[in-house]
């Protein structure tokens, strides 16, 4: 192990040690703190100049009601469980397939196809955002949440496939092949062996896109005009403006947009980690 | 038999097509044609209703005209060599990290803590960190140096105020993939080296950062995509601003095509295309990179 274990330090050491972590970890979430105890303190406080001291009052319950009374943020954050949930399904779903078909078949144009989603992946968005905004106007899709969808599924699917592929490659072929020589049909094989083999891909996978495209503005700002569609996201930005110096309206508002990724992520801790550092120590 | 067994084979020629059909005809209608439209749009001058033009290399002729491209090109270059201090400020972290003690996981996932959440909330919380008059930085500043800094009003600062953001979440990602590489290190290496009495930097230098390569790899792949890509917090804390100074290609774009003002369509293409061109220098040799590990294993 590297570093040397604490354990095997000198006392000395060991003492600095449990000392600097948690100042260590105050100092690098200082800003998430400043925001959280923002978003209970009064009002008054602020006008007050009381910006770090400790909050005169702790009102939790009535900054985070005004702050969805006085604003749409309980609409943007159904838009964006309306554009995250059925992207997460659509594009792990279609990854299965194509991951499964490149990991398993061997013919001539595979890796072709396998590095033509890669790359797709790594391209700025700005290359795509004209030609897409203009056909999912003429598709009658601008400004509906099924138009993000469609794209937020299919620019996914890159990402997606590559992670799956992968994934597949690292299972046993041998029970591939068995079934094939009992006779078993190809979609039978996916389905009834592989599919079962591969929860935890798909668990990890959909972890991680809930929290891509939960997270995602630019493409919010760019298809969703009304209020009525738009993700949290581009709904905070808004926010901003109509709130100006009410920080803790602000803050109370950032940290409930927040929320739903992070709930995620401590629920799913694991999946989420092995899903993100898929390639870290291989290779 | 003879017939069943070509039908098995048929069945494996064009089950991969069955399977690949609809994700393949996705991503090339939302991904891969839009890439060529992007470049044909670039060579017409069009308002995204009219009719469009021919006007061949002019808009391209006109970026190099512009000064807010220099000003984009400038800054994108100044994101990416800051955001590279991400892999070793990660590594620094990791390492400190990479311990036994009681409660280690959850410091793990609190030090993660900044990647989970949006680049917008980052934006908002660093907007606040910064803000003159009341913000936590220009009273450290201010109580240092007897004089305050609105970071993100001043051109000289504002820049790397918003790159300053960009690196938390960013440094929390390439911390995470070293902790996981870390885990996987071959502890037979370290006790042998420790036995030839390697130790601290030499130790960490000649025996841990090799055995890191393929998480050093995927730190540069993610790092490099992100600082190019950088936009929500362009748009969240200074709007481009002040006066331009904080523009990258990626916003520069956004303010020409796509914001509640821009028309420009082609021009705005042409910007799209000139970050694309940069990008593809890089996606090339992640790619290539890519390819030979598939090779070789």
């Amino acid at each position: 192990m590297f570093p040397t274990p604490i354990a095997r330090t000198a006392p000395w050491v060991q003492r600095i040690y449990k000392w600097l972590l948690p100042v260590a970890l105050v100092l690098w979430l200082l800003p998430l703190i400043g925001i959280a105890v923002t978003s209970i303190r009064p009002s008054s406080d602020l006008a007050a100049g009381n910006y770090f001291g400790w909050p005169s009052g702790f009102n939790f319950i009535e900054n985070y009601s005004t702050v969805f009374e006085n604003s749409n943020i309980g609409w943007y954050i159904l838009n964006s469980f309306k554009v995250t949930i059925p992207t997460v399904v659509g594009a792990v779903g279609l990854s299965c397939l194509t991951g499964y078909a490149l990991a398993v078949y061997k013919f001539r144009s595979n890796l072709i196809v396998f590095f033509m989603f890669v790359a797709g992946n790594f391209v700025p968005f700005q290359i795509l955002a004209i030609p897409v905004r203009n056909l999912t106007l003429s598709l009658g899709m601008y400004n509906t949440t099924t138009g993000l969808v469609m794209f937020h599924v299919a620019f996914q699917t890159g990402f997606c496939t590559l992670f799956m592929r992968n994934f597949i490659k690292g299972l046993p072929f041998a029970l591939i092949e068995s079934a094939r020589v009992e006779g078993v049909s190809e979609w039978k094989i996916f389905w009834h062996i592989v599919m079962p083999l591969m929860r935890p891909a798909i668990a990890a996978l959909s972890v991680l896109i809930f929290t891509f495209i939960w997270n995602d503005y630019f493409w919010a700002t760019v298809m969703a005009q009304s209020a009525d569609v738009r993700p949290v996201t581009a709904g905070m930005n808004e926010l901003k403006g109509q709130w100006k110096v009410a920080w803790e309206l602000i803050a109370a508002a950032s940290i409930i947009a927040a929320l739903p990724p992070v709930a995620m992520f401590f629920l799913m801790q694991k999946h989420f980690i092995a899903g993100l550092t898929l390639g870290a120590t291989k290779g | 038999m003879a017939g069943l067994r070509r039908k098995r084979w048929n069945q494996r020629t064009y089950a991969p097509w069955l399977f690949l059909a609809p994700g393949m005809l996705m991503f090339s209608i939302y991904v891969v044609f839009p890439i060529f439209q992007s470049i044909w749009i670039s060579f017409y001058d069009w308002d995204g209703l009219g009719p469009k033009t021919w006007v061949g290399l002019d808009n391209y002729a006109n970026l190099l005209d512009d000064e807010s491209f220099y000003t984009s090109l400038q800054n994108n270059l100044i994101w990416l060599l800051l955001y590279l201090l991400a892999i070793p400020a990660g590594l620094a972290v990791a390492l400190f990290l990479n311990q036994s003690v009681t409660g280690i996981r959850l410091y793990k996932s609190l030090f993660f803590f900044p990647f989970v959440i949006s680049q917008v909330v980052v934006g908002l919380i660093f907007s606040w960190f910064y803000a003159p008059d009341f913000g936590l930085l220009p009273k450290i500043i201010g109580f240092l140096t007897g004089s305050e800094i609105a970071v993100l009003a001043d051109e000289r600062y504002a820049t790397y105020g918003v790159i300053a953001a960009g690196l938390w979440p960013q440094i929390a990602y390439c911390m995470i993939l070293y902790l996981t590489g870390l885990n996987n290190i071959n502890p037979e290496q370290v006790e042998a080296a420790r036995m030839d009495n390697a130790k601290g930097w030499s130790m960490l230098w000649h025996i841990i950062i090799p055995q890191l390569r393929p998480a050093t790899f995927i730190a540069m792949v993610v790092t490099v995509i992100g600082a190019l890509r950088s936009f929500d917090l362009i748009s969240i804390m200074t709007v481009g601003g002040p006066y331009g100074s904080t523009r990258v290609l990626s916003y520069f774009m956004y303010e020409q095509a796509l914001s509640e003002y821009g028309v420009a369509m082609g021009y705005g293409a042409a910007i799209a295309v000139v970050l694309f061109a940069i990008m593809l220098v890089f996606i090339s040799i992640f790619i290539v990179r890519m390819l030979q590990q598939e090779r070789n294993g």
